[in-house]
């Protein structure tokens, strides 16, 4: 059993008298593929953003990496080594594919305004040694034919692998995903799947997602969190939580 | 088959991210770079047309070169990093009376504290400089609003900043050094020993002033300053959560575009006007440097030069055109045809073509790949 | 020693003002209201309403009819230009500009602004218009009181009885109408509103339409006071931190924004400004717009702005 990563502590969140999180507690480990699943306002959106610093608790806390907090801004989120996609892609749509995730490694480039003013020298040096860092990542991803094309032309499924390849940018300990397969196929699911595997594995990369997918959640992840109006109903291994009732009752369903 | 990349390999990353990477780019810069640095100034010494006489070069290309360096101070703003800035001209005022006053030295009596500031005057070039550093701090300072609010709001402050310094420099006589009329004239341009005065020498000036600044704009625009940029222009939101300090990024974007239009407008006085009043840089100005960037590009360098070329020869167009054809318009009508030409123009560019003529012309480098074929 | 009766005369005629600044503005805040659009050139569809209404009069009055037909007949003729116009901008500029976002939207607006400004004047002419539809004159209150007596304008008075009609009248009209509950529901959201049948280019043309009635009313006023001029569009320019400060979306806003806008500009400019060299009201406008702005962004009146990723 690894080390836990992040652990969040009766996490409690409302929006005026909309209840989204109720006293949430669960731990996501080192290295482990955790899914957060529920039917549809749950809450499994606003427990990301609890943990991304986006929403701040009403009370509890989040431990992460040994420190403790009751807020975060997104800010320090990401500085720390937190990053993530979301289910409305959120892309700058102005800029290449490439750029994007050359965007990603914004917190990594240290020369300064000066420095990059006259370019040649330290700051280009810099430069290229993140694009190769990026290559690497567009290779992985298999988008290089589209690195240069503006993002908004791009389709669906290859504007979330290009998401994906920014938030792998940041090299980051935890990586969350919202719903990474929304809208997409089974050839572009595939796919995703094999790419989620592939950082896990290879990157050894700790990733919480959010999907609807149960084929896909049973297959990808180590272990499941449960969520339903806001409360852990479940937790624990996708088989044990496959034969819990209250999850069959609430999300699963009987086969008839 | 004259536009082909095909065989133009690049081996490395360096090469790949270079302003001009295909070579038919790079000759047409180097012939431009001639004719700019060399060709006009030949021609114009031995009064070969189109440089006859001295209108060209005074009245179109000096304007040309100095707007366009403010128009690319602006589309760091506007079309880089998304702010939208009404207040350009009064940064360009803050430069040129900045670069004023450090040239005819300045003078602070602290009487009740005892002691008196005494700069004595500057050289010129110093003084320009550091009229745009002026500039850039007053830009950070109008810039700070920019991190609560954004889009149109921000246009209210940043014309509380045009109608502020309008009425700093036309009320306040300290800055025009207490002439009656309140019109100022400019120190005499002295660099390095040399002095500037004819069209030709002010000129060359401004050239050497524009290729040095648009070089350094370029490189800050393809780093990563300039991905922060765009990035908080596209989705400030998003940009926060991959570690972009959206503090940061703005204020740089207000930084540098301020100094660049600073610097500009210290130009504009010193090296085109030679004596000016507050009115050079009211909101006119403003909105006609918007549209100079609108028209020519957002988020394009190239695109503030094109916007500033057109604006500037279209009323010279209604001027020359109805002439030729013997059908004269009074200037009351000129002003009228332009107001509707120029607007018009905003609206169908926006609809059209949002990223203005530098867009319609890279769409045209496109299709240049493949001339002579269809497709 | 200030006068207690100079303060009053000062804060009635800055209010009286403050008055017209607010019918400016509450064109902008139909239209924001209804489209999302902030319309720049609603002071250029003031002048583009007062200079079609004070030509118009002038050639019919000296083509003999009498004055109060010639009146009718004059607000008659701006209104439908100022329908075309709403038209025109309908189907020209915002029409296919709906999917955009907000700033295209209004750099669309200045664009507009730059045509009306032009054409009008080409059209019409540029000279100054005298308008002549209210008394002028003044009243002196209170002459037992205060020496001289306090200074109030009719045509003030006069327009601030219109601004309440009209602010009124909108108010009947969005609550109370079909069309009224439409524009609310395209404002809203006009993906949806067209889902259910809304039919979105003419609700905007009803919008502009309104719109440019309220520049027409704003004219007359304004172009009673100050004659019809080229400078009126600067008018919209003063409009802008009165919108900031009430909040963009807000009749009442507008009002209030107004007032305080229309009052404080004179105050400051009559007590602080004499002592610094007078202008004041240039720009103290802005900077007390840029005051809110950072204390309270959406203004008294306006609504919060929330983004959702």
């Amino acid at each position: 059993m690894s080390e836990i990563l992040l652990e969040v502590q009766g996490v409690s969140l409302a929006f005026g008298g909309v209840k989204a999180l109720r006293d949430v507690s669960f731990d996501i480990r080192k290295g482990e593929v955790r899914a957060i699943i529920g039917p549809n306002g749950a809450g499994k959106t606003s427990m990301l953003n609890v943990i991304n610093g986006f929403y701040h608790p009403n009370h509890g806390a989040i431990t992460f990496k040994g420190r403790t907090r009751a807020q975060m801004q997104p800010f320090e989120a990401s500085r720390g080594g937190i990053a993530r996609t979301f289910q409305n892609v959120a892309l700058f749509k102005g800029m290449s594919a490439l750029d994007n995730i050359m965007a990603g490694r914004t917190l990594k480039m240290r020369r300064g305004l000066v420095w990059q003013m006259l370019r040649y020298g330290p700051a280009l040096a810099e430069e290229i040694e993140h694009r190769h860092r990026v290559e690497e990542i567009i290779d992985f991803l298999e988008i290089d034919a589209i690195r240069k094309v503006p993002v908004a032309r791009l389709p669906y499924g290859l504007q979330k692998r290009v998401e994906l390849g920014r938030a792998l940018a940041m090299e980051p300990d935890l990586l969350l995903l919202d719903e990474p397969m929304a809208g997409m196929n089974l050839e572009e699911k595939e796919d995703m799947s094999r790419f989620i595997i592939d950082v896990n594995l290879h990157y050894g990369m700790t990733i919480a997602l959010i999907e609807h997918d149960m084929a896909v959640v049973m297959d990808l992840s180590h272990r499941v969190v449960v969520l339903d109006h806001g409360v852990k109903i479940a937790d624990g291994t996708p088989d044990e939580v496959k034969k819990n009732q209250g999850v069959i009752d609430a999300y699963l369903g009987v086969v008839h | 088959m004259l536009y082909r990349e095909a065989g133009q390999f690049k081996t490395t990353y360096a090469e790949d991210m270079a302003i001009f990477p295909i070579r038919q780019d790079r000759i047409a810069l180097g012939i431009l770079l001639g004719i700019a640095f060399i060709g006009v100034p030949l021609l114009a010494t031995f009064r070969i047309w189109p440089f006859a006489s001295e209108y060209l070069l005074w009245a179109i290309l000096l304007p040309f070169l100095i707007l366009a360096l403010a128009a690319i101070g602006v589309n760091i703003l506007v079309g880089y990093c998304g702010q939208i800035s009404l207040g350009s001209g009064a940064f360009m005022a803050i430069g040129a009376y900045s670069a004023y006053k450090l040239g005819t030295g300045i003078h602070i009596p602290f009487a009740w504290l005892g002691f008196t500031i005494s700069i004595p005057p500057l050289p010129v070039l110093p003084s320009i400089l550091l009229g745009g550093l002026m500039a850039a701090i007053a830009g950070v300072l109008f810039g700070i609003p920019s991190l609560r609010i954004k889009g149109l709001y921000l246009a209210v402050a940043t014309l509380a900043a045009q109608f502020f310094f309008d009425w700093v420099f036309l009320r306040v006589p300290w800055f025009t050094n207490y002439a009656p009329s309140g019109s100022v004239n400019a120190p005499a341009l002295n660099f390095f020993g040399l002095n500037v005065r004819t069209p030709i020498e002010r000129y060359l000036l401004c050239l050497i002033f524009v290729t040095v600044f648009a070089v350094l704009a370029k490189n800050l625009v393809r780093g990563n300053l300039g991905r922060q940029w765009m990035a908080i222009r596209d989705m400030d939101i998003a940009a926060e959560l991959i570690g972009i300090r959206p503090l940061y990024a703005k204020l740089t974007a207000f930084a540098v575009s301020s100094f660049i239009i600073g610097v500009a407008g210290a130009l504009w006085a010193f090296v085109y006007l030679g004596s000016w009043e507050p009115l050079a840089f009211s909101i006119d100005r403003s909105l006609q440097l918007l549209f100079m960037v609108i028209i020519g590009g957002l988020g394009s360098i190239m695109g503030s030069f094109v916007g500033a070329a057109f604006i500037l020869i279209l009323p010279i167009m209604l001027n020359l055109i109805p002439t030729q054809l013997g059908v004269p318009l009074s200037t009351e009508t000129i002003t009228h045809l332009e107001f509707i030409i120029f607007g018009s123009l905003i609206c169908y560019l926006l609809i059209k073509e949002p990223h203005g003529f530098a867009r319609l012309i890279s769409i045209g480098k496109e299709k240049l790949r493949l001339w002579p074929f269809p497709y | 020693m200030i006068a207690l009766g100079q303060v009053l005369e000062v804060l009635i005629g800055g209010l009286m003002s403050g008055v017209l600044y607010s019918l400016v503005a509450l064109g902008f805040v139909l239209i924001f209201k209804a489209s999302g659009v902030f319309n720049f050139a609603q002071g250029a569809m003031v002048l583009l309403a007062g200079l079609a209404l004070v030509r118009s009069l002038d050639l019919l009055v000296s083509s003999g009819f009498s004055p109060w037909t010639a009146i009718i007949l004059g607000i008659g003729f701006a209104a439908v230009i100022m329908a075309i116009t709403a038209w025109l901008i309908e189907r020209f500029v915002v029409g296919p500009l709906v999917n955009q976002d907000g700033l295209t939207l209004f750099m669309s607006t200045i664009g507009v602004t730059f045509v009306l400004e032009g054409a009008a004047q080409m059209i019409f002419g540029s000279d100054v218009y005298p308008l002549r539809l209210f008394p002028t004159d003044v009243w002196l209150l209170f002459e037992s009181h205060f020496p001289g007596g306090i200074l109030v304008n009719k045509l003030d008075v006069w327009g601030a009885v219109i601004a309440g009609i009209l602010v009124a009248g909108l108010a009947i009209f969005f609550q109370r109408t079909k069309t009224g509950r439409a524009l609310r529901a395209v404002a809203d959201d006009h993906l949806a509103a067209q889902s259910v049948g809304i039919p979105i280019g003419w609700i905007w043309f009803v919008v502009w339409l309104v719109a440019g009635l309220v520049a027409l009313v704003a004219a007359i006023v304004w172009g009673t006071k100050l004659g019809v001029q080229f400078s009126i569009t600067f008018l919209a320019l003063k409009a802008l931190p009165v919108l900031i400060i009430g909040g963009l979306t807000s009749i009442p806003g507008a009002i209030v924004g107004g007032l305080i806008v229309g009052a404080g500009e004179k105050i400051a400019e009559v007590f602080l400004g004499s002592p610094i060299g007078g202008g004041i009201e240039y720009w103290f406008a802005y900077v007390l717009a840029l005051a809110v702005l950072l204390v309270r962004p959406q203004g008294l009146f306006g609504e919060r702005i929330i983004e959702r990723i």
